[in-house]
């Protein structure tokens, strides 16, 4: 009786502490990213600039256009070239320094957590222009090349196609693989060392160990680093900006780039921009979807 | 304990740094982060360069101030990039109000904001300014439909800059340069490059400018009358993409992939040469151990075409009151006094900030005809002012940041390999894609 004049029993005094706690974020989420979202999608399917923004005739003209255009289907192509080649080198490799810094008899452990994790801190865009004087015609790497008699004359790396991606990879590779390797440590750490001990009574080797324990205890780590990697890739833009500017011949714009160009660089077009950024969206939501699916244990 | 201790340390830092952050935004708040003022006596401009445009800009309020007590002029430091973003950002949001009273914008970005948003812009036809006193041309980047809405300042003729050095070495001199066609310039090049081992030319593979000053020099441009993409089928434009294949192919043009890379071949004495605006001037002289060694002269003309000159324009800029000045009346006083007809100004800042007038009566100026050191004693003002009296004039586009990138693209393309027919169907069609909604 008392606690119905209060108002609240202790079970509704709790779910209401639990809203009070949950509604400053979703607030903030509703109003910072969904409303964004979905005025994003309205102007994706309108046309015009400015004041003068009316809705496109046929409704979505915007999406079919993008088919059409062809510096945005070469958008496309580089951005999953660069998924596909150097998100599985990068969580490799991330996966592998994890494992050798989680080693216990390690020294100075702490120092070269923080120098692989050190490129993490740096800015995007200064690390993105630091790679560019590297890799100039004049630049460290070709002064190297040519001290060690493998060159003659500088080579112009980010002149062409196939070097400037190559370029552009490594950089990713350099800047992320630290930044995923925390994930893997932590996840690692989270393994009780006699489950290892028991492996090597039964006789596994380093191997064996490594795909029947590490790699099945760490799935949910790595299916996050995955999507993660995935998301991140598919909206790289510092990189292509700063270090080629999409060059040459857009053999290196990616996508984000390009969207970036067609508001602020090119005659502004922000519904069909909004288009082509719903597509990343869609994109994003697909492969992470997948990704779930993929790495989902229970039957 | 001593964790306890470090995380309430933590924990206040940033408790003060947010309120510090707060503090700070309420501040430029208050005055609008550099937008107009309602104040009846000040004004709001944004430049981008401290030591060119910037400065110009604060003799001028210095100059205005003189005669109009209580004025009052503030110059914001933004980038162009950002200028351009942000009335970008503004326009397409409809709220105007964060943006300055008066802003300097690049000529070649010009025709595209007025024609998405001509909103944004006071007309100026009507301000007391006697446009007589401009180049033609000049006016055009700032024009539509007959009216102005832009004060010409920044001057964009361009120049030939030569090392004389280097030309020596190879067995020539500037006079041989002079007013020659690009097909002699591809001869003297080849040579240049085998005596010296350096670059008549150099430009930027992405973005680069020097197509484009190349066919404008011509009186045409990568679109026809009606601003429809002519690439295909436009003679001019197929004698100047030639020509710019052959030079890269003969090593006479060391194509580099940005902007750094184009100053540091001047730099490192890597080009002979420089083809482009006369703003190159700044970026020159403060290179202290090539004085004396550079001088300048006209462009090369583009072989076989009727209409080739040896002058051409490329960046410059003017200056443009915007929709949310709320002192239309004062702004526009104050930039017809100064800019827009003061002799005694452009004096004034050419020695200070090497900024040549686009304001005609300005170049017969005694300032104007004295020799400057680091070309030798050339007197390269009164030169390029008289250059950009002869500039052809050409149909502007709001598209010419796509048309540059198609054909560069184009260009690109063509030496990698592509037959030309195909890099020029495929560069029109990218154009014509790009202008339709």
């Amino acid at each position: 009786m008392n606690s119905k004049k209060k108002g609240m029993n202790l079970i509704q005094k709790q779910k209401a502490a639990g809203w009070a706690f949950l509604t400053p974020a979703t607030i903030m989420i509703v109003i910072m990213s969904f409303y964004p979202m979905v005025r994003a999608f309205i102007i994706s399917l309108q046309t015009g600039t400015g004041a003068n923004m009316k809705f496109a005739e046929p409704i979505f003209s915007n999406y079919k256009r993008m088919f059409a255009d062809k510096v945005f289907v070469k958008s496309i192509g580089n951005t999953f070239f660069y998924l596909i080649i150097q998100v599985p080198i990068m969580l490799i490799l991330a996966i592998l320094l994890a494992q050798l810094l989680n080693n216990k008899d390690l020294k100075f452990k702490g120092l070269f957590r923080t120098c692989v994790f050190l490129p993490c801190a740096t800015s995007l865009v200064s690390y993105a222009l630091i790679f560019r004087s590297l890799f100039a015609q004049e630049g460290l790497i070709n002064s190297i090349l040519i001290k060690l008699h493998i060159l003659d004359t500088g080579y112009n790396f980010l002149g062409n196609a196939a070097s400037a991606k190559a370029v552009i990879i490594i950089a990713l590779i350099w800047r992320w693989t630290g930044y995923n390797m925390v994930f893997y440590l932590s996840g690692l750490q989270n393994i009780e060392y006699s489950v290892y001990e028991a492996a090597k009574i039964d006789g596994a080797n380093g191997w064996k160990t490594f795909w029947g324990i590490t790699v099945p205890l760490l799935k949910p780590t790595i299916i996050m680093t995955f999507i993660m990697s995935i998301n991140g890739t598919l909206q790289l833009f510092d990189e292509s900006v700063n270090l080629t500017k999409g060059g040459p011949a857009n053999s290196t714009i990616t996508m984000s780039h390009y969207i970036y160009n067609t508001c602020f660089i090119n005659v502004p077009n922000f519904g069909y921009a909004s288009a082509m950024a719903f597509l990343i969206f869609i994109m994003v939501a697909i492969l992470a979807f997948i990704n779930l699916k993929v790495g989902d244990t229970r039957d | 304990m001593k964790k306890k201790l470090l995380s309430v340390l933590l924990a206040s830092a940033m408790v003060l740094s947010l309120a510090a952050c707060g503090g700070g935004s309420d501040d430029s708040s208050s005055d609008g982060e550099g937008a107009s003022s309602g104040d009846s006596n000040k004004l709001t401009v944004w430049a981008w360069d401290q030591t060119f445009n910037i400065k110009a800009m604060q003799m001028a309020g210095d100059m205005y101030a003189e005669d109009h007590e209580g004025f009052e002029l503030e110059v914001i430091e933004t980038s162009s990039d950002d200028c351009q973003t942000k009335l970008t950002t503004c326009a397409n949001a409809g709220d105007y109000s964060t943006m300055p009273d008066i802003v300097l914008m690049q000529d070649n970005s010009y025709q595209k904001f007025l024609k998405s948003y001509p909103d944004a812009f006071v007309d100026l036809t009507d301000c007391g300014i006697n446009w007589d006193d401009f180049a033609a041309l000049k006016q055009s980047y700032s024009m539509l439909d007959d009216k102005h809405y832009g004060v010409p300042y920044d001057n964009g003729v361009c120049a030939a800059f030569y090392r004389t050095d280097v030309l020596e070495q190879a067995g020539y001199t500037i006079e041989d340069l002079t007013d020659i066609t690009w097909s002699r310039f591809i001869e003297i090049g080849q040579d240049v490059h085998e005596k010296t081992g350096k670059y008549l030319l150099t430009s930027e593979s992405t973005g680069g400018d020097t197509i484009m000053l190349m066919i404008q020099s011509c009186g045409a441009n990568f679109v026809n009358e009606d601003g429809e993409a002519y690439i295909v089928g436009n003679d001019v434009a197929e004698k100047c993409i030639d020509i710019y294949t052959e030079m890269i192919e003969k090593d006479v043009v060391k194509l580099v992939n940005n902007w750094d890379e184009y100053i540091a071949t001047v730099t490192n004495g890597e080009a002979a040469g420089i083809v482009n605006g006369n703003w190159m001037n700044a970026t020159l002289t403060g290179i202290e151990d090539q004085k004396g060694l550079w001088q300048i002269t006209t462009l090369p003309a583009v072989d076989g075409v009727d209409t080739a000159t040896h002058y051409a324009n490329n960046g410059g800029s003017s200056w443009y009151i915007t929709a949310n000045c709320k002192n239309v009346d004062l702004a526009m006083d104050f930039l017809t006094s100064t800019f827009g007809s003061s002799t005694e100004f452009y004096d004034a800042i050419l020695p200070e900030t090497s900024g040549i007038a686009c304001y005609l009566p300005a170049g017969e100026s005694e300032v104007y005809n004295e020799p400057v050191e680091f070309y030798g004693g050339q007197a390269i003002y009164s030169t390029l002012v008289e250059y950009s009296s002869h500039i052809p004039e050409f149909t502007k586009t709001p598209f010419h940041y796509e048309a540059r990138e198609a054909v560069n693209t184009a260009i690109i393309n063509i030496t990698n390999g592509t037959s030309k027919e195909d890099a020029l169907q495929e560069a029109q069609e990218t154009l014509e894609f790009k202008m339709t909604e």
